[in-house]
């Protein structure tokens, strides 16, 4: 078993893998349609013949290059060869429209471009000269790149063969290389993240090699990772999860990391590969139980009944086994027989057979998903982090799950509560500072030096657990003061397989209302089961039927609210289907597909007028864009649909 | 936009015409197709494109008329012999062997190329395994190219139209021709569909140099990929020459927009 111990900078990690398990792979990567293997000393040999051939086209110590791509192996030897010469990678999302993109090249002072293909290259050289910078882009698939001006543009494998050609010529050439490493200190900022925009324009969060290194081994030792075991690296690599747990686990670790096909093969991928340890967000597991409910619909009746009559066994003694509670004999037994027939086909089919550890975060999950996986038999926990934080602030140890908290604070991370009710923390993986933005960073620090997260939340009485509610600035009253916490509400209601999205409203006003979206698997399946015909998602969304099938969930979640006193007076008194779904496109969602409620707001006025005015019916058009960029406009006229009071609606709220 | 060589001519089609009974699909019909260009031929409804493609590839038999392809000229030619002289080509309706996976089809295309016989390649052994593991990499390159790698394994009945396109074409490329016949690849297709379809025409006359010969009902489209465009009506070729020549042609503004004759 390895983690960071006395390491400080990743080329020394990579250094010592290659020392220490050179034969065990380091990377896979499925390349015409075979998974090709790389191990840790032929991936030592890459990254010092690549970091000479970055040397000779003038990558210097201090100097940014950004990466732009999906997960390839290349891309992270890029990172890993920039870091070797004290060079500062910058990850930059590879879905990011031509703005955006401009905005973190230029804000980040790159001089180099790592791209991933000629879709990436494209858009770099459609604003390249809003880079004033940028000298060299290294590219990864040279198809359709043979007829570009190559005085700027050079394959990554090109940029390696010269740099080994360089090293066989000149043994002197190497020792430099060696040296630079050798010089590398923990102080160094190692690679530079940025945030992905929920509030405003994205700031680059610098991280120190020691703060990650420190951060990664606290990790790897709570989830006793090593070298054998792997992960697949499907995340987006600009986000702090993919740098984290695959990037900086794998080399303290020393586990394998694997690189899907394509982004839409992940799913045969992840079940070809069986990693041990998993990360997904909440949605990715929802997609998948909802893909299961959906075939197992189709599924012959005794087929039928013995999943529902083994997931009922499950329901009953899973979480018990799993964490090691005493379970009837006859229960162990039952459950053993699932385990057959069911569990672990069913984990196989998934992909998850292999997975030791299972984490997910980013959104609040629901606890029916969360108790289906578990019961199960996957160890899935949740954590709660930030990239401020270099990921975990807090996380869930073995046997002590609970779906509704995120767990007490990680090794070595001191967590406290703000009077206002923010959460702020101290943490050895937290950022040096915003990369030219002194303003901004003086903002996020507390004086005594803790990161103000931002989020409000509480710790649990029972468990000692921290809880989140929402963004601390989003939590707001209504007009007769009960709390309105909307993600609280948004969550409740996304819980329901129809409902894909949700915004609610209310902050200053009467009553709470909410826009919807539905999602069109679920409620397509739903649509064709009841002969319901539809030409489109507009239609579907708009369908009456469709709208009695929301309101029930509605009225589900209104009961639910009724239960508990301080959010009684917050239930959703009127609702509208969207015609069509966010998209982070149109700028409505985040790129990590979290809602911008301002955004939304704004964009949609006309139906919150509407929402709040009393009338039924509201006229929309808004400009969209399609996937190739194109922009178009779509109208729509929309029901709104009123909802009953549930229980007492006194504003109970003014208490909390 | 790479352009064509202008000097090579590599079918040249002249004066042919088609007769079904008192039906005349094509009337004396000359055009010439050059090395490495794509070639748009367009026209109204039942003004003998298809005609003209089966014509191409010999599944028809011109009344008169001579075709000269690769140099030869002949007068009558099997549709397996035109496969083997390197034209391939897709249908208007899609014809997959449709239980088969996208894999498999595109495999079959490999069928010409395979040396060995039917018996080595049923024990798959030897010679015929190093032989298939050969194909396998050519039609995983194919794959590659087309991004289809998700539905690889899918039986292609199980797939979306636009994909079932996309295979189909794999299976044309498989053969690695000289001359592609495409008869309305974006038949039927959405607009975003369409986009990816003609960003892949564009790359496999650009990445493997082949000659395109497509026939097309979306003007824009056809008009944005072609180098060259001939049009027919009633059998007749009444236009050809580039895009711009073609749009501003007299003759070719009455056939599609029609005029009291």
């Amino acid at each position: 078993m390895a983690d960071g111990g006395s390491f400080d900078t990743f080329p020394k990690l990579l250094l010592r893998n290659a020392a220490q398990f050179g034969n065990r792979p380091a990377f896979r990567h499925k390349d015409l349609g075979i998974w090709q293997t790389w191990t840790w000393t032929e991936v030592a040999g890459i990254v010092r013949a690549y970091a000479a051939g970055l040397q000779r086209i003038g990558l210097q110590p201090g100097h940014t290059i950004a990466i732009v791509g999906s997960n390839r192996p290349k891309l992270y030897w890029t990172m890993m060869a920039a870091q070797a010469l004290r060079a500062i990678p910058v990850p930059v999302y590879s879905d990011a429209v031509a703005d955006e993109l401009a905005y973190v090249l230029a804000h980040a002072d790159v001089k180099f471009v790592a791209a991933q293909d000629q879709e990436q290259v494209d858009k770099i050289l459609s604003v390249s000269d809003r880079v004033p910078h940028l000298r060299n882009i290294v590219y990864d698939e040279p198809r359709g790149l043979r007829d570009y001006d190559h005085s700027r543009l050079v394959a990554i494998h090109d940029v390696i063969e010269d740099g080994r050609a360089a090293l066989a010529g000149n043994p002197a050439l190497g020792e430099q290389i060696d040296e630079i490493i050798r010089q590398g200190e923990g102080s160094d900022i190692s690679i530079i993240l940025y945030t992905s925009g929920t509030t405003g324009a994205s700031k680059g969060v610098m991280l120190s090699a020691r703060g990650c290194i420190d951060a990664v081994t606290d990790t790897v030792r709570f989830d006793r990772l090593t070298e054998n075991d792997v992960a697949l690296a499907y995340l987006p690599l600009a986000w702090v999860g993919d740098h984290y747990l695959n990037y900086a686990q794998g080399l303290a670790a020393g586990f394998c990391m694997a690189c899907p096909e394509s982004g839409e093969t992940v799913e045969q991928d992840l079940r070809e590969i069986g990693p041990i340890f998993y990360f997904a967000p909440p949605r990715v597991f929802e997609n998948m139980l909802t893909r299961v409910m959906i075939r197992m619909e189709d599924a012959a009746p005794i087929k039928r009944r013995m999943f529902d009559y083994f997931l009922g066994i499950a329901r009953r003694h899973g979480e018990s086994i799993l964490t090691g509670k005493p379970v009837p004999v006859s229960g162990r037994l039952l459950y053993a027989l699932g385990r057959l027939i069911l569990y672990e086909p069913l984990k196989n089919v998934l992909g998850l057979s292999r997975v030791r550890v299972a984490y997910t975060a980013g959104e609040a999950i629901g606890p029916d998903l969360f108790a289906f996986y578990r019961s199960i038999g996957l160890n899935l926990k949740q954590l709660y982090g930030q990239t401020e934080a270099f990921l975990y602030v807090t996380c869930q140890p073995d046997g002590e799950i609970y779906s509704d908290t995120v767990g007490p604070a990680a090794p070595n991370v001191d967590i406290r509560i703000a009077e206002s009710g923010e959460v702020q923390f101290r943490s050895p993986g937290m950022f040096v500072r915003y990369f030219k933005d002194q303003a901004k960073t003086a903002e996020a620090l507390t004086p005594d030096g803790y990161v103000k997260t931002g989020d409000a939340g509480f710790f649990d009485e029972k468990t000692g657990h921290l809880k989140i509610i929402d963004r601390a600035k989003d939590v707001g009253r209504l007009a007769d003061g009960t709390i309105f916490a909307p993600k609280y509400l948004e969550n409740k209601l996304k819980f329901f397989p129809s409902i894909k999205e949700a915004v609610a409203f209310g902050d200053s006003r009467e009553f709470v209302c909410a826009i919807l979206n539905i999602d069109l698997t679920a409620v397509g399946s739903w649509a064709e089961r009841n002969n319901i015909a539809y030409g489109s998602y507009q239609e579907l969304a708009g369908h009456p039927q469709v709208y009695d099938l929301v309101t029930k969930s509605v009225e589900e979640v209104n009961r639910s609210l009724a239960e508990e006193k301080v959010m009684a007076g917050a239930q959703i008194r009127r609702f509208l289907i969207l015609h069509k779904e966010l998209d982070a496109d149109d700028g409505e969602l985040t790129r990590t597909q979290k809602v911008r409620r301002g955004f939304i707001a704004e964009r949609y006025g006309p139906l919150i007028t509407a929402l709040y005015d009393g009338s039924h019916e509201a006229d929309i058009s808004t400009e969209v864009t399609f996937e190739d960029g194109r922009k178009g406009v779509i109208a729509a006229r929309l029901k709104i649909r009123d909802m009953p009071a549930i229980g007492a609606t006194e504003p109970l709220g003014r208490a909390a | 936009m790479r352009m064509p060589d202008a000097s090579e001519i590599l079918l040249q089609v002249e004066g042919v015409s088609l007769a079904f009974g008192g039906v005349k699909a094509l009337r004396d019909v000359s055009l010439d197709i050059r090395k490495g260009e794509i070639r748009a031929i367009i026209g109204p409804n039942g003004a003998g494109k298809t005609s003209m493609l089966n014509v191409i590839n010999g599944f028809y038999h011109p009344n008169r008329g001579a075709i000269t392809f690769k140099g030869r000229t002949r007068a009558q030619m099997q549709p397996f012999e035109a496969s083997r002289g390197g034209i391939a080509r897709t249908f208007q309706n899609v014809a997959l062997f449709k239980g088969m996976s996208a894999l498999d089809n595109i495999m079959a295309g490999r069928t010409l190329k395979m040396r060995r016989g039917l018996l080595w390649q049923m024990l798959r052994f030897g010679p015929a395994l190093a032989e298939e593991i050969e194909h396998r990499h050519r039609v995983e390159e194919i794959i590659d190219f087309l991004e289809i790698e998700p539905i690889r394994k899918v039986p292609v009945a199980r797939l979306p139209y636009g994909l079932q396109k996309r295979v189909e074409l794999g299976r044309a490329l498989a053969m690695e021709p000289d001359l592609l016949l495409l008869d309305e690849p974006m038949a039927g297709m959405n607009l975003e569909e369409k986009k990816d379809m003609s960003r892949f025409i564009l790359d496999v006359n650009d990445y493997y140099g082949t000659t395109i010969a497509l026939i097309e009902h979306d003007m824009a489209v056809v008009m944005d990929l072609s180098h060259r465009v001939v049009v027919l009506d009633h059998g007749v070729k009444i236009a050809d020459g580039t895009p711009d020549e073609v749009k501003k042609n007299q003759g070719v503004i009455d056939a599609y927009l029609g005029i009291a004759h």
